[in-house]
């Protein structure tokens, strides 16, 4: 539902690292997205498409890297994974357990074109 | 070329949520961020939960609203200080819209500060306003099955509020299969079934929140 809202923030996070750096193209997005989150990974492609249209992102390979959910439990030290509707250990049933992955939400890397160091010099 | 980034989505609300986060434990405030469905009763139960507390404790509350004031208005008539947040379509509230509206509480006089999110129960789970712990409600007529539905909001919070208890006996509402959806997402959560209207129950969800203020 807030997918549009995340994205636009993800791409002006993308935009002004890619323009530090100083490339005119972005090539490819990769996102780590925790199942336990509740951003869509469908949303998220349809606000990508969206928002990228006519900007430098246009077009760039949109990766989304899902993370299972994982926990540990606080009492038998178990580490599990399971889905997103159990929590309780798998090894001793205890309901003290923590979530140590599947709540992630982050731009993992971007790949960028930057122009020849010679076309960038006859431009400035 | 590729450029490494390790940047959290939610940079931003986190880190202002975080400046939230400072300023309440500087000035030993209490913050819960109370999430729910739009009917489900949060403004009752906030009303509830003040009766209950306001002896022991200045209360300040936080509405969150798409649009209108009808809510704070609610607050405001019980004497209590109530700031009126209009998202203007927003589907939850974000940490700097908390930060404006702390600004005009006097945090030097509050022992706690409830915020009633935007009714939702998917987006305001995702984002960090600064506060203390998320609880939710749940009432009665929405259904047992919500915790399969909506198992983010179910995982995000402390508590749980079942409000309308009062109206089991007229909706198929299985509370023990509900309680074991509960088991199963977040088992460390009490719950408490309460009707804020009638007043059942509320002591006890009072008592609890008034150990953890206490503790602070």
């Amino acid at each position: 539902m807030h997918e549009l809202g995340i994205m636009t923030g993800v791409m002006e996070s993308v935009e002004e690292a890619a323009r530090n750096a100083g490339a005119t193209k972005v090539l490819e997005i990769d996102l780590s997205v925790g199942v336990m989150t509740e951003a869509v990974e469908d949303a998220l492609r349809f606000a990508f498409e969206a928002l990228s249209e006519g900007t430098m992102c246009e077009g760039a390979d949109f990766k989304i890297n899902m993370i299972q959910p994982v926990s540990v439990c606080l009492e038998c030290g178990n580490e599990f994974e399971h889905d997103r509707y159990h929590v309780t250990c798998s090894q001793c049933g205890s309901g003290f357990t923590q979530l140590i992955a599947g709540k992630e939400m982050q731009i993992d890397s971007i790949e960028v074109d930057i122009p020849d160091e010679d076309d960038s010099a006859e431009e400035s | 070329m590729q450029i490494d980034m390790k940047q959290p989505i939610l940079d931003k609300n986190d880190k202002l949520a975080k400046n939230n986060r400072e300023l309440f434990a500087e000035k030993k405030v209490f913050v819960l961020d109370l999430l729910a469905s739009p009917g489900s009763g949060k403004t009752s139960t906030i009303l509830a939960t003040i009766e209950a507390l306001r002896d022991e404790f200045n209360i300040a509350v936080i509405e969150g609203d798409i649009a209108s004031s009808v809510d704070s208005e609610k607050i405001k008539a019980q004497g209590i200080a109530a700031v009126q947040i209009n998202t203007g379509g927003a589907c939850h509230l974000e940490s700097d819209m908390i930060r404006r509206a702390v600004d005009v509480l006097d945090l030097d006089k509050l022992d706690l500060i409830i915020i009633e999110n935007v009714g939702n129960l998917v987006c305001p789970t995702d984002f960090d306003l600064g506060e203390n712990m998320k609880a939710m409600i749940l009432s009665v007529p929405e259904g047992d099955d919500k915790p399969l539905k909506y198992p983010g909001v179910f995982q995000a919070a402390s508590a749980i509020v079942l409000n309308k208890v009062d109206t089991l006996p007229v909706f198929t509402f299985d509370k023990d299969l509900f309680y074991s959806h509960i088991a199963n997402l977040n088992p460390q959560a009490p719950i408490f079934p309460i009707s804020a209207t009638s007043g059942d129950g509320v002591e006890e969800w009072a008592n609890w929140l008034a150990e953890k203020i206490r503790a602070l």
